[in-house]
């Protein structure tokens, strides 16, 4: 099966990189799907949206990605984040409590916390 | 006699309570360190990332962006000083201070007024002292620096920059960590962005898709581009901060050991003399009570 590199890197640090045979993002322009071998793009990544990957080992990596571009190169994918939080480090009963908050940003971080989560919002 | 021994006494102690102070900075200072390059390191793959995303962009993009494109009046230039909160770190700040003052001598030779945007409490204090204006100042992150603070300078200079009324270049000044002896203070122009263009595409490029259009997307990245330069610039800030005051406090450390040894000699002589003018004066009047009982 054709696999491609994947990378996702928040400004202070690297979150997960390794093989993938998809990954799933949403643009601006809407949601996108991408397996390897991929025409090279560049796209800005739509706030309060999860980022997730399927991985060769057939698990998915889900992310929450806020301020996010993605970048697909003939090297591979790599998703540039200003934060990101993986799945499993999200706090779920802190983002549900976001969700009230008054502040919009403060609102659609936690709306991707917890999409990439899995919960619905 | 003895009024000179309990002053020595008094500064040994003194020194010895100073001590404990520049030995805990140094310790702090030497934990904290590794920590700090290790984020330097941290952060270096998403600021390759998206200049590689940048360069992409620029082969075919027009390069009209606002933030790309020099002035052809600079007025009014920014200058971004990164300074730290304490001090106990040795010559760190007065040395990027000293380089601010020199970037903004050079600005007024060519005509532009600087405004001042300070980052750390010793650089407000500087300024604040003198009577100078600042434009924006941010505080409390100096030696574990958060991209949040990047970013709120970043736009708040970006937003300056994009205004009418607003300042035409952005300049940063920092210390560069150039190694564990070696930090110096360097002046960098962020905006406009200087573009190096290549000479010769090196093979023959694929042709990228834009999700927005190119423009529009330039439009979006090149601001998260300077909060990048910014955090790299802080981080760097924050290493060179720590590294010097490690130098400083274990140089302050180890002169504390020799005041000490100094002061505990001239102690230990003064007690001695003290105790050797008290037998004479005991032997002599002993002596001279002899002499007065003998002569009878």
């Amino acid at each position: 099966m054709a696999e491609m590199s994947v990378e996702l890197v928040a400004v202070e640090r690297r979150l997960w990189s390794g093989q993938a045979t998809m990954v799933l993002a949403r643009t601006i322009e809407g949601e996108i799907g991408i397996l390897p071998r991929h025409i090279p793009l560049l796209g800005q990544l739509v706030d309060g949206h999860a980022v997730e990957i399927r991985t060769t080992d057939g698990e998915t990596v889900r992310a929450a990605v806020h301020g996010g571009f993605i970048s697909i190169s003939e090297r591979g994918v790599s998703i540039l984040a200003e934060s990101a939080e993986l799945a499993d480090e999200i706090d779920v009963d802190a983002a549900r409590a976001g969700l009230d908050s008054d502040d919009e940003s403060e609102r659609t971080r936690a709306a991707g916390q917890l999409r990439a989560a899995g919960q619905t919002v | 006699m003895a009024a000179e021994l309990r002053v020595l006494r008094q500064k040994i102690r003194a020194v010895q309570s100073t001590q404990k102070i520049t030995r805990a900075y140094e310790l702090i200072a030497t934990s904290r360190l590794p920590k700090a390059q290790q984020r330097m390191a941290a952060s270096r793959p998403y600021a390759e990332e998206i200049t590689r995303a940048l360069t992409e962009l620029a082969t075919v993009s027009t390069l009209d962006h606002p933030l790309l494109v020099a002035r052809p009046e600079p007025k009014r230039a920014a200058v971004l000083v990164v300074t730290s909160d304490k001090g106990m770190c040795g010559a760190y700040n007065s040395s990027v201070l000293k380089r601010a003052e020199e970037l903004q001598s050079l600005l007024r030779e060519q005509g532009k007024t600087p405004v001042l945007y300070v980052i750390g409490r010793k650089g407000m204090t500087y300024y604040s002292f003198r009577n100078r204006e600042l434009a924006g100042s941010w505080f409390g992150v100096s030696d574990q620096p958060d991209y949040a603070t990047a970013a709120e300078a970043g736009s708040a200079l970006v937003e300056s920059f994009m205004s009418e009324e607003g300042v035409d270049e952005v300049h940063v000044v920092y210390t560069e960590f150039k190694s564990m002896l070696t930090q110096s203070p360097v002046a960098k122009q962020v905006a406009p962005l200087e573009v190096e263009y290549e000479e010769e595409p090196t093979a023959a490029r694929t042709s990228y898709e834009f999700e927005p259009e190119a423009e529009q997307l330039l439009g979006a990245l090149l601001p998260k581009y300077i909060n990048t330069r910014l955090f790299s610039a802080l981080l760097e800030a924050a290493a060179s901060e720590l590294a010097s005051r490690q130098r400083a406090m274990k140089a302050a450390t180890d002169n504390a050991n020799d005041l000490l040894r100094d002061y505990s000699r001239q102690a230990n002589a003064a007690r001695q003399a003290q105790i050797t003018q008290e037998i004479s004066e005991i032997v002599g009047g002993a002596n001279a009570l002899a002499a007065a009982g003998s002569d009878e």
